[in-house]
This record gives structure tokens, C-alpha cells and sequence, in this order.
């Protein structure tokens, strides 16, 4: 407990790099899987190649990910953007065919009523496609943000700051707290950012919150008689 | 692509692959860490799944279970089991047991859930004991679930031996961690596509053994 005491600033400062590489690929990952979940699930032939893609990505260990991705994108073995494109990839193999699911589930009679009152399609997609979808949307969030933070760690081994350096480090010197500090800091990170995300989730998606209905029933209820 | 060249090259190299500090030694050692980890978690965890499954019981730990092992860090277990059990291969196995377990428990009980219900009772009103039901109608239904579940394990236990080989694992991580320090990255990219290919191989090989599990009643339907 005293290593901790006296590393605080070390461990704030990993926990700091460790958001900055965590947060764009969980945001990224989101917003490019829009689009292309989207034609997934429209686009027939193409629906089998991008879901076999994914699931064969998401097969590929990090570690090696992180090595290989340089010969690709041009960086240096220990860039921090090679970690932020491998989460993303892995953001995506995991959202893509969350998307295209969660799209694909949306009531054809729903999208039929949006046409006949005249929406465009990109209207239609962003005010009824994207809302209705949107439950399923973050259930497929949350796994991301969570196996996302838990896998910037590894980019430590290759000198890549995070709080995997706790692990690295404590591994190199025999520190003991600084390897639990760095476990329990990178399972609470990922605790509070799933807090968010369900938070985040009752806000902009209302209908979804089990409160809510609870006190529309007995309006409906007052209104009746 | 020069060093995708240098890094088949370094895989091509007779005095590379031949040994026990060969590719050929590091890759059985790989496959042999990851079967025997999946071997030891399918001891423990496909038991418990199907009891879970069958009876329902225990399912929120289960369930618990497999999403706490998404958030733990296995960086963080296999430095933490490396620096309390030293250098060997203990460390490194009791990780990949514990990280192969959630997602082989996972598969076995939602197996086991997902036999249709109509079955299940089917089989109980001809008489058949609830033993018979478990492996004679769950099981056979739940099987490709399972192999899914026994799939993800398996490919999570070969990304975390190749971590092992920072605290002293043998593997193919070893090439990897040999090429870092040494400025290598040929042999780093070498030691990485071979992982890579080995991942790829079982997981269309464990997608193949699920195809050939689906009872044939279910493989129209799919």
C-alpha cells in the first residue's frame, strides 16, 4: 500500500495514457461500424464476406496484431497508433455484426410507416432505424469499451505507456502493489466506463428505462376512466 | 514489405527451425500449452456448464463470471502468477486454465439453455431419466455451442502464451520477445505472422468441428 502511496502520480499518469489509447478505438469503432453493419445487413452479398472477416479478425491475438500492423500503416513497433488501430479493428469485428443484428431487427413495419409519412433515407436512419436499434447498439458498446480496455494493457510489452507498465514494470522489479494496483485500476476503469455507457444509454434512449414505464402506466391508467 | 520479406525469410531459415529453440519446438510447445490449458478448464468447466444449463442453478455466477473475465487484464494475471510462482511453467499454465474456463462454462450452459424445450419435456413424458435427457437430447443440441465456447477458449489461451513468453514461457512468444530486445523486427514479425497463422488455423478448424456437431435435424433449419 506504500508503493502505491508513493507512486500516485506515476500510476495517474499511466491511468491518463490509458484512457487517451482506450477511448478513439471504442468511439471509432462505433461510428465506422455504423456505416458498414449497415450494409451488411442490406447488401446480401456482402453480408457472409464482412461477417466471416470479422469473425476471423477477432480471432488474431493482439500482441501479434500489434507487431504485424506497422508492416501495414507504416508506423514504428512501439507507436501508440498501431494500438489505437488494432482495438479499433477489433472494435469493429465486434460491432459490425452487432450492427447489422440490431438494424436487421428493427420492425419492417416501423421503416414502412417512416416511408409512408414521407421520410428520406437518411432521415429514416437516423430518427427511426438508429433509436430502435439503439438498445442493441450499446449492449454491443459495452463489450467493446470493456475488452478494449482491458487489452490496452498489452501494448505495454512493447513499451507502449498504459497501466499494463504497472504490470511491466512491477513483473521487472518484483513490486508486488504495483501489479494488483494496475489489475484493480484496469477492471475499475472499465467498471466506470460501462457505468457511463448505460448511463449515457438512458439518456439519449429513454423508452428504454424500466422507471419510465412504470410511470407512464398508472397516467394511462388516471386518464382511462 | 522488405521486412515481410526478411520475416519469411527468418521462418525459412533451416538453422531457425530445427532444435529445441526452433520453430518447430516453439510451436509445439504453443499448440501443447494451449491444448493442455483448454484440457484442464473442459475438466472443470464443461461439468459445471452442464449442470448450470440443466438445472438452471447458479446461472447470475456464471453469467457473472464470463463478464468479469472480459474485464480482467490477462497481462496482469500472467505477471502477477509469474512473479508469485517464479519462472516455470505453473505460472503461466494456472492462467491459461483460469482464462479459458469462463468462455468453455459460457458455451456449455447457453448449449445446454438452447435445447429447444419442447424436446427436453418430449423426452421426459417417454420416460427417459434426467440423466438420459442431459446427454441424449441436451447435449447432442448443444454441442455446437459448446465447441464455440471450447473455440474462443482455446484462441484465448494461444494470444495469452504468447504473452507467457515475457515472464518466461516457452512458445512462440519467444521469438517475439528475443526480436524486441534485440532490435529484431523481422524475427518480431516472424514470431507474430506465425501466431497468427496458428490462430487462424484452429479457429477454422473449430468452426469446421462445429458445422460437423450440428445434430442433422438442426442443420436445415440454420
Amino acid at each position: 500500500m506504500r508503493w502505491i502511496g508513493d507512486n500516485l502520480d506515476v500510476i495517474g499518469g499511466h491511468l491518463v495514457s490509458h484512457l487517451l489509447l482506450a477511448v478513439p478505438p471504442i468511439v471509432a469503432s462505433f461510428l465506422l461500424a455504423l456505416p458498414v453493419g449497415w450494409l451488411a445487413g442490406r447488401v446480401r452479398w456482402l453480408r457472409a464476406p464482412l461477417l466471416s472477416a470479422a469473425g476471423l479478425l477477432y480471432a488474431i491475438p493482439s500482441l501479434p496484431l500489434f507487431v504485424v500492423l506497422p508492416l501495414v500503416i507504416g508506423t514504428g513497433v512501439r507507436d501508440a497508433t498501431n494500438i489505437i488501430v488494432a482495438l479499433t479493428l477489433y472494435g469493429l469485428a465486434l460491432m459490425v455484426p452487432a450492427t447489422a443484428d440490431a438494424l436487421r431487427s428493427v420492425d419492417p413495419r416501423v421503416v414502412d410507416a417512416a416511408d409512408a409519412l414521407g421520410y428520406g433515407g437518411v432521415r429514416r436512419f437516423l430518427t427511426v432505424e438508429l433509436p430502435v436499434a439503439g438498445p442493441t447498439l450499446l449492449a454491443g458498446l459495452r463489450v467493446v469499451a470493456v475488452s478494449t480496455i482491458s487489452l490496452v494493457t498489452v501494448g505495454a510489452v512493447l513499451g507502449v505507456p498504459s497501466l499494463g507498465m504497472l504490470f511491466t514494470d512491477g513483473f521487472q522489479r518484483n513490486i508486488m502493489p504495483s501489479i494488483l494496483a494496475g489489475i484493480v485500476l484496469t477492471i475499475a476503469l472499465a467498471l466506470v466506463v460501462d457505468a457511463l455507457l448505460v448511463a449515457l444509454g438512458r439518456l439519449v434512449l429513454p423508452w428504454t428505462r424500466p422507471a419510465a414505464a412504470a410511470v407512464v402506466a398508472p397516467t394511462q391508467a388516471e386518464v382511462a376512466p | 514489405m522488405n521486412y515481410l520479406l526478411d520475416a519469411f525469410a527468418w521462418i525459412a531459415d533451416p538453422a531457425h527451425q530445427a532444435g529445441p529453440n526452433g520453430i518447430w519446438a516453439r510451436l509445439g510447445e504453443h499448440l501443447g500449452y494451449s491444448v493442455v490449458g483448454v484440457l484442464l478448464a473442459c475438466l472443470v468447466a464443461v461439468p459445471a456448464g452442464l449442470w448450470v444449463g440443466h438445472t438452471g442453478r447458479g446461472r447470475g455466477l456464471a453469467v457473472g463470471l464470463a463478464s468479469a473475465a472480459r474485464a480482467l487484464p490477462t497481462l496482469g494475471l500472467v505477471t502477477l502468477l509469474g512473479l508469485l510462482l517464479g519462472i516455470g511453467l505453473v505460472g503461466p499454465m494456472i492462467a491459461f486454465v483460469a482464462l479459458a474456463l469462463p468462455s468453455i462454462l459460457a458455451g456449455t450452459y447457453a448449449g445446454v439453455e438452447a435445447a429447444d424445450r419442447v424436446a427436453v419435456d418430449g423426452a421426459r413424458a417417454a420416460g427417459m431419466t434426467e440423466w438420459q435427457v442431459l446427454t441424449r437430447v441436451e447435449l447432442p443440441l448443444g454441442m455446437p455451442l459448446l465447441i464455440g465456447g471450447i473455440r474462443s477458449a482455446f484462441l484465448q489461451v494461444v494470444a495469452t502464451a504468447t504473452l507467457a513468453a515475457y515472464v518466461g514461457a516457452g512458445g512462440l512468444g519467444r521469438f517475439l520477445f528475443l526480436g524486441l530486445r534485440t532490435q529484431d523486427y523481422p524475427q518480431m514479425l516472424a514470431a507474430s505472422l506465425l501466431v497468427v497463422g496458428l490462430a487462424l488455423v484452429a479457429d477454422i478448424a473449430f468452426g469446421l468441428l462445429q458445422r460437423f456437431a450440428t445434430p442433422a435435424g438442426l442443420r436445415t433449419t440454420r
